[in-house]
């Protein structure tokens, strides 16, 4: 008997409890206030809800601001995140209603977020919505391209001066041949040297004095020998390479407009070598809804379509596939060997560093020089991220010097760093 | 430096001062004449500048468009540029080893050891690293042919299974032939065929037979099988032939055991000791502490004597026929009896009554249950010889109808293969799997190919109750099928799916006695992920012998003869090309012979005797002529090789060449041996004892050997070794410490130094490699050529010594004569110690390569590598030429998309063939240097792996691809830095206190030496002592 009414106490009360313990928190909407989960539900809510939601603005989906407060319960929002197909199924009012708000396109599933991954994105949204509008910080600019220059207003001033003095220098000459030649026709001269005297300074004279002769060619030569090195050293040079791509994709509209994270598609920046161009099943996350561009209609978007084989009307795959084609842009020789984990993950150098200002080009350009110097450039100025890496405490105890420890300094300019 | 006390040369021609040997032995590049006179004017030369300008600035005016095309639909586990890797098994016959896939996009580029599997240890062999290649061989069979014409898959089955129908309705005969098979799934395939069609009945042969070995254990214990043996529990090992380290049943198993019994440190002074009685000098011999040569006639009366000298000893009877005064054998009876139950005796002899023999000295040893465990049968060899006769006589009588070859290759590699190719003709139904057409497949008529083991499905019980799974690493290339889904197919099944066969057989089989609470299919995920399965052997019956050994021994005395006079032929695999089947790889081809150096050559091997009676020479540039060897009243044309340690009157001939139908690379090359083995008291034996007969032909021959390339200019202190009875008393025994002489005292060439040396702040890679424990089986080679796509460079080129390997395994003989008695070191030389050196770039922390460069391509890093930039070199070859270990190569072509290499270097040079470069390493052009780098590409990614993670580096996170391969562990690789590393603890290593981040570390280890000490460039690889288990060392002085 006693051993009955424990197990009753356990199949029926207890999760009776668990039942009246959550729904009472959810109920109170706890939601946390805590910065750590905050910042968690900041990293969870760029990485994943951000290419179709934006906290105070209507995009794909809407705008998450006081999300809690019109849904019928947090519980609810659970539920929908990990399956929203079911519960427009189960007849919601709620969930059917902003279904047909949204032309009837369904949010993706996220079975496997835990109920604390939910509630810090909405953390997250309400931290965000009560920040007050503050004015756009501008984009950062990238670092300078390669080659150290002095500063354009020092060289500017530095060639007006040598100019005026070049001037100066012309009128002082000229006040001096005047002052001689007076001099000169002064004394008795005879009329050959009067007339070497007096003959005048013209054009032609010039023109056909050897000094001004040896001048003219020393210069062409120089500048045509400068030129001919600087043509050989851009020999395989493709900065500003800006090739038309087979689909008028955006980097503008994606990154800039929506602010979708760049490795949200470039899946391989944090893991391995390549940061990948994104497969287009990537793009099918969200193109499964969004059938038309703001500037491009369904022309474009009717390519990806063709690529994976899908029927918009009917939302269905046919199996048939035909990859596509991008045309490279940073190429690489195959000498060098280069990680972009190393430098996104390890270094945390942020994508616009080498590749510039992505999210403001409607067609992607190779930004920096992906030469040689241009990478030993960072590698002498970039300090070592060492924070947090048990990686580098070693060398960071060893590296006596008030200087800060630069990629350099731990063997960053050693050949076998990137040729084998 | 002369105080060694041995000699050591690495060959005749250097121990002859041979003067085509002496001409160029000096020298790193040579001119071998002017093959290469280009006949080129200044016109060409103008031509050449002009057409070079042109294209120049025609290819800077546009730069070539790339693509990028991503996958569609991108698999979840791949990542471009990030490797895969998958646990699978090599099976290839009766071969085994457990697997692991490295695969790059969906290609598999290496192979390397899984150590979960404890038959194969993590160990892999030269043709298990070498398989990568033949999958992606251009001599596959890209589809089903039938006759000469490419069919469907559908119009094949069709028709076999009419055919077989049609031979089933007559009452026909069919026969299935495989080598042997190890899948219990596969067996279970064939059984559902051979139910199918009553009338079918399944022939499994080995190329190389044991079928004495498993009558012997029938005659001695009831059942034909083969035991294990596990050589690490002996202290005595005597073996009558056996290359138990090379080719013998389980080599990667025995040379891990047998490693383990031979590792020396100062507080462990034991290690066992190996008599090896045998008639060439096989890979195993050559590591043996006492060797013998033996007539192969008198192998068996030696067999005999043994046990009568242990008999002597264990109080029973004699028998008769023992052999008396063959050297050495008395000390071995004496000491595997000091060791009953520690000690093992096993011999390669495939004939019964001497088997049994062998089986009665282990069993008087009480070697049953310690080193041998009938207990645990292994299923490495099945073959039944007297079945495959039958079957040929069978066939050549008309009594088969239709037969169906499983992946197997009788009409070359079986004694009787040319009846077999002309039986197989009148049959009314013939097929075979093999993936190419070899010379069976272009026997038959339906040829059926089988996946390459690498895209198949499969599973293996190599011994009783170990299990190991095959997953495919690629997609089928080309529209081959599973073998075993055309027999279930031809044996009437429709939807047949052979990787669900696997799996509900697992289920049935071992899932539901696993009692695990796992479900099935986390169950079998875990099998998949471990590749093997070991459910653990329970303890059998114990056996009991009961040989006729006195009738043995009868039978020993009549086939054996202690008078032979004549030329006996011994037929041995070699360590490469083995039994043939992976012939037309060319890493096979490329590495050379352990102990002949021999590369893409087949010569016959025979003493210094014979030869001096027969008229043959060989000189410095392997210059030798053809032989005329007459087998029972055949006559073949080989050229002929003078072998140190041959016994005198025998001659050598490797299996697995003369492949008429096998691809381009190994195409006639060589001649076939497996006619010469003869079917003798019931099973097939591997030599012949009469008829054989060498006369020297006028017709010369070149072979290519690379054992007098990079020679040491006489600076003999390269190897240091001792005896164990020595090293007891002094574990510094053998070590040699040369001092630099000046103006006032002799010192430590290490502490003089024009440098200041490197702090190496972050790591100090370093290796460390013990001379103990290397066979010299050649796995390192191959692994490094995989994994660094080194170039491979054919015959012509090896023989002007440009051979690629970044590695190679130098291999010396010791004189037995005192130093300086040039009289005895001739004669020595007849039967000489050998030991191994395996030689790669050393890594010098004074390198002298990097102060000659005048580009700066080679230098040295701050982890105490020397680095090799391609890109930079100009190819001015000064830093070779300034190695004092040999070890840069030049590469003096483009090896890659060159007709010329079309043949010899498939890897870079066809479609196909790329696929298993390794994309993180540079395919190196003309003209520039290349060496060992360390593994470079495997650092950098071990030190990124730790770095993501945040975390310090791992000891043993980064290993060496050679190390990796070894399966003996004779390679060690690690962080000299890091005091817990295996590498630091192996030598023992202390800081400097006054500079801990130096180059001079304190190296504890006695036995540590590095190459060439007295030069003073300071290499980053140490070399443990080579300790022989000899009362006294050869050569004393």
């Amino acid at each position: 008997m006693m051993k009955r009414s424990i197990s009753r106490f356990f199949t029926r009360v207890v999760p009776a409890l668990i039942v009246l313990f959550s729904s009472f928190s959810l109920q109170a909407q706890d939601i946390p206030t805590d910065p750590a989960v905050i910042s968690a539900g900041e990293a969870l809510f760029n990485g994943n809800c951000k290419t179709c939601h934006r906290v105070k603005q209507k995009l794909v989906g809407p705008a998450l601001a006081g999300v809690e407060t019109r849904v019928p319960s947090v519980k609810w929002i659970f539920d929908w995140v990990r399956n929203p197909a079911k519960v427009i199924a189960s007849g919601d009012e709620y969930a059917n209603k902003i279904y047909t708000e949204y032309n009837k396109s369904q949010m993706t599933a996220f079975s496997n977020y835990k109920d604390e991954q939910i509630l810090s994105i909405l953390a997250y949204i309400n931290a965000e919505a009560s920040k007050v509008e503050a004015a756009p910080a501008p984009v950062a600019g990238a670092a300078a391209g390669g080659g150290s220059s002095v500063p354009s207003t020092y060289l500017d001033t530095i060639l007006i001066g040598m100019v005026i003095i070049l001037i100066l220098l012309v009128i002082i000459l000229a006040l001096i041949v005047n002052a001689l030649r007076k001099f000169l026709n002064q004394r008795e001269l005879s009329s050959e040297e009067a007339e070497v005297v007096n003959s005048p300074i013209t054009i032609g004279s010039v023109s056909r004095s050897p000094g001004f002769t040896f001048l003219v060619i020393f210069i062409v030569g120089v500048v045509a020998f400068k030129s001919v090195i600087d043509g050989l050293y851009s020999i395989g040079v493709q900065k500003e390479y800006q090739p038309k791509q087979p689909i008028a994709f955006s980097h503008k509209i994606h990154a800039g407009q929506y602010e979708i994270e760049c490795k949200y598609c470039h899946t391989g920046a944090m893991k391995g070598k390549q940061a990948n161009i994104p497969s287009p099943n990537i793009c099918m996350n969200c193109h499964t809804q969004i059938k038309q561009g703001t500037t491009t209609g369904t022309g474009e978007i009717a390519k990806i379509y063709a690529a994976v084989g899908f029927d918009p009307d009917t939302q269905l795959y046919s199996g048939v596939t035909k990859p596509i084609e991008w045309v490279r842009i940073h190429n690489l020789p195959d000498l060098a060997y280069f990680n972009h984990s190393q430098h996104v993950n390890v270094a945390g150098v942020t994508c616009q560093t080498c590749h510039g200002p992505v999210e403001q080009m409607d067609v992607v350009k190779q930004y920096s020089l992906l030469t040689m110097g241009w990478c030993i450039d960072c590698h002498r100025k970039t300090d070592v991220n060492t924070k947090g890496n048990a990686y580098y405490d070693k060398l960071v105890e060893l590296h006596n010097s008030k200087k800060a420890m630069k990629v350099e300094d731990i063997g960053g300019l050693e050949c076998a760093k990137c040729h084998y | 430096m002369g105080t060694t006390k041995k000699t050591y040369w690495k060959g005749l021609e250097q121990l002859k001062n041979d003067p085509a040997y002496i001409k160029n032995a000096d020298k790193e590049f040579v001119n071998l004449g002017a093959e290469e006179d280009p006949g080129h004017s200044r016109r060409d030369f103008l031509k050449m500048m002009g057409f070079s300008v042109a294209a120049v600035s025609l290819a800077a005016c546009e730069t070539p468009i790339r693509k990028a095309i991503p996958y569609v639909n991108k698999p979840v586990d791949v990542d471009p540029g990030i490797p895969n890797y998958y646990a699978s098994t090599y099976i290839n016959g009766g071969d085994y080893c457990s697997i692991v896939v490295k695969t790059r996009e969906g290609r598999p580029i290496k192979i390397e050891g899984n150590s979960l599997s404890s038959v194969s240890k993590g160990g892999t062999s030269v043709p298990v690293e070498a398989s990568v290649l033949s999958l992606y061989d251009n001599y596959r069979l890209r589809g089903v042919r039938i006759g000469d014409k490419s069919e469907s898959w559908e119009t094949l089955d069709k028709e076999v299974i009419a055919k077989l129908g049609e031979i089933a309705a007559k009452g026909g005969q069919i026969r299935i032939v495989s080598n042997t098979i190890l899948s219990p799934s596969t067996l279970a395939v064939i059984e559902k065929f051979k139910a199918k069609y009553p009338t079918a009945q399944h022939v499994q042969y080995d190329q190389v037979s044991y079928y004495g070995m498993m009558k012997a254990n029938e005659a001695s214990f009831g059942t034909a099988f083969i035991p294990s043996y596990d050589f690490s529990k002996a202290n005595v090992i005597v073996s009558f032939g056996a290359d138990f380290l090379g080719t013998w049943l389980s080599p990667i198993e025995f040379a891990r055991q047998y490693a383990a019994t031979r590792h020396l440190d100062e507080d462990h002074r034991e290690m066992s000791r190996h008599y090896q009685f045998e008639a060439n000098l096989s890979l195993t011999g050559a590591n043996a502490d006492y060797r013998t040569p033996v007539r192969p006639s008198q192998s068996g009366l030696a067999v005999a004597q043994l046990y009568n000298l242990i008999a002597a000893k264990a109080g029973k009877g004699m028998v008769s026929g023992g052999l008396e005064g063959v050297a050495n054998l008395d000390k071995a009876a004496e000491d595997l009896w000091a060791n009953r139950g520690n000690s093992l005796v096993v011999s390669r002899s495939n004939n019964k009554s001497v088997q049994i023999l062998i089986n009665g000295i282990n069993d008087m040893l009480g070697n049953y249950g310690s080193t041998i465990l009938p207990n645990m049968p292994v299923n490495y060899r099945k073959g039944n010889d007297e079945a495959m006769s039958s079957f040929v006589s069978d066939a050549e009588g008309g009594k088969i109808d239709g037969v169906i070859f499983y992946n197997c290759n009788p009409v070359y590699d079986h004694p009787m293969g040319e009846k077999i190719a002309a039986a197989v003709k009148n049959m009314t139904l013939s097929v075979a799997t093999n993936y190419t057409e070899d010379e069976t497949g272009s026997a038959v008529t339906y040829k059926a190919p089988d996946h390459h083991y690498l895209e198949s499905w499969n599973d293996a019980e190599p011994k009783k109750n170990f299990y190991s799974l095959s997953q495919p690493a690629i997609t089928p290339i080309f529209k081959s099928r599973q073998a075993q889904e055309s027999f279930m197919v031809w044996a009437g099944e429709t939807n047949v799916d052979y990787f669900n066969y696997v799996k509900e057989n697992w289920k049935n089989w071992f899932y539901a006695k696993s009692g695990g609470t796992m479900d099935f299919q986390s169950w079998w995920d875990k099998c998949l992920y471990d590749g093997v399965l070991e459910p653990g052997v329970a303890d059998g019956t114990s056996m009991s012998f009961a040989g006729d050994v006195a009738a043995a021994a009868s039978a020993v005395a009549a086939r054996y003869k202690a008078d032979n006079k004549g030329f006996e032929l011994v037929v041995y695999e070699s360590c490469g090309v083995g039994n043939g089947s992976q012939a037309n790889n060319p890493l096979l081809q490329e590495l050379p012979d352990p102990i002949t150096k021999v590369v893409w050559d087949h010569p016959i091997t025979i003493s210094q005797r014979d030869a001096a009676a027969a008229g043959f020479t060989n000189d410095g540039e392997s210059n030798t002529h053809y032989g005329a060897l007459t087998v029972g009243g055949k006559t073949m044309n080989v050229p002929v090789l003078i072998q140190p340690g041959q016994m005198p009157g025998t001659i050598g001939i490797a299996l697995g060449y003369g492949r008429t139908k096998v691809g381009k690379v190994a195409e006639n090359l060589g001649i076939n041996a497996y006619p010469f083995l003869t079917f003798s008291d019931g099973s097939i034996g591997l030599s012949t004892f009469e008829g054989v007969s060498l006369v020297k032909t006028e017709t010369p021959f070149q072979l290519a050997q690379t054992q007098t390339h990079q020679t040491y200019m006489g600076r003999e202190s390269v190897i240091q070794e001792s005896v164990l009875s020595e090293f007891k008393k002094n574990p510094a025994a053998g070590r040699e410490f040369p001092k630099i002489t000046k103006w006032d005292e002799k010192v430590d060439p290490s502490t003089l130094s024009l440098w200041k040396g490197h702090d190496y702040k972050d790591h100090h890679w370093g290796m460390a490699i013990d001379l103990n424990s290397c066979t010299g089986c050649g796995a390192c080679i191959v692994a490094c050529n995989v994994e660094n796509n080194v170039a491979i460079v054919g015959k012509d080129e090896v023989i002007r010594r440009r051979e690629m390997h970044w590695m190679r395994i130098d291999r010396y003989y010791s004189s037995d004569g005192k130093h300086g008695d040039y009289e005895a070191m001739e004669k020595a030389s007849e039967n000489p110690e050998v030991v191994f050196q395996p030689m790669l770039c050393q890594h010098c922390n004074n390198a002298p390569c990097e102060t000659v460069c005048p580009v700066a391509a080679t230098t040295h890093s701050t982890e105490g590598l020397n680095q090799m930039t391609y890109n930079r070199c100009i190819g001015t070859r000064y830093c070779a030429n300034n190695c004092p270990y040999k070890v840069r190569r030049f590469n003096w072509f483009k090896y890659h998309d060159n007709q010329q290499f079309y043949q010899s270097n498939p890897a870079m040079n066809t479609d196909l063939g790329r696929m298993v470069l390794n994309p993180e390493v540079t395919v190196r052009s003309r003209g520039v240097m290349e060496k060992c780098s360390f593994c470079v590409q495997r650092i950098q990614t071990g030190k990124l792996n730790a770095k993501k993670e945040r975390r310090p580096m791992k000891d043993g996170e980064v290993i060496t691809a050679c190390q990796a391969s070894c399966m003996t562990g004779a390679i060690l690789f690690g962080d000299m830095n890091d005091e817990n590393s295996a590498i630091t603890k192996l030598l023992k290593i202390e800081k400097d206190p006054k500079r801990p981040y130096g180059i001079d570390k304190k190296i504890g280890n006695p036995r540590a030496y590095r190459v060439l000490e007295e030069i003073g460039v300071k290499p980053n690889i140490f070399y443990l002592t080579k300790i022989r288990n000899k009362e006294e060392a050869k050569g004393e002085a």
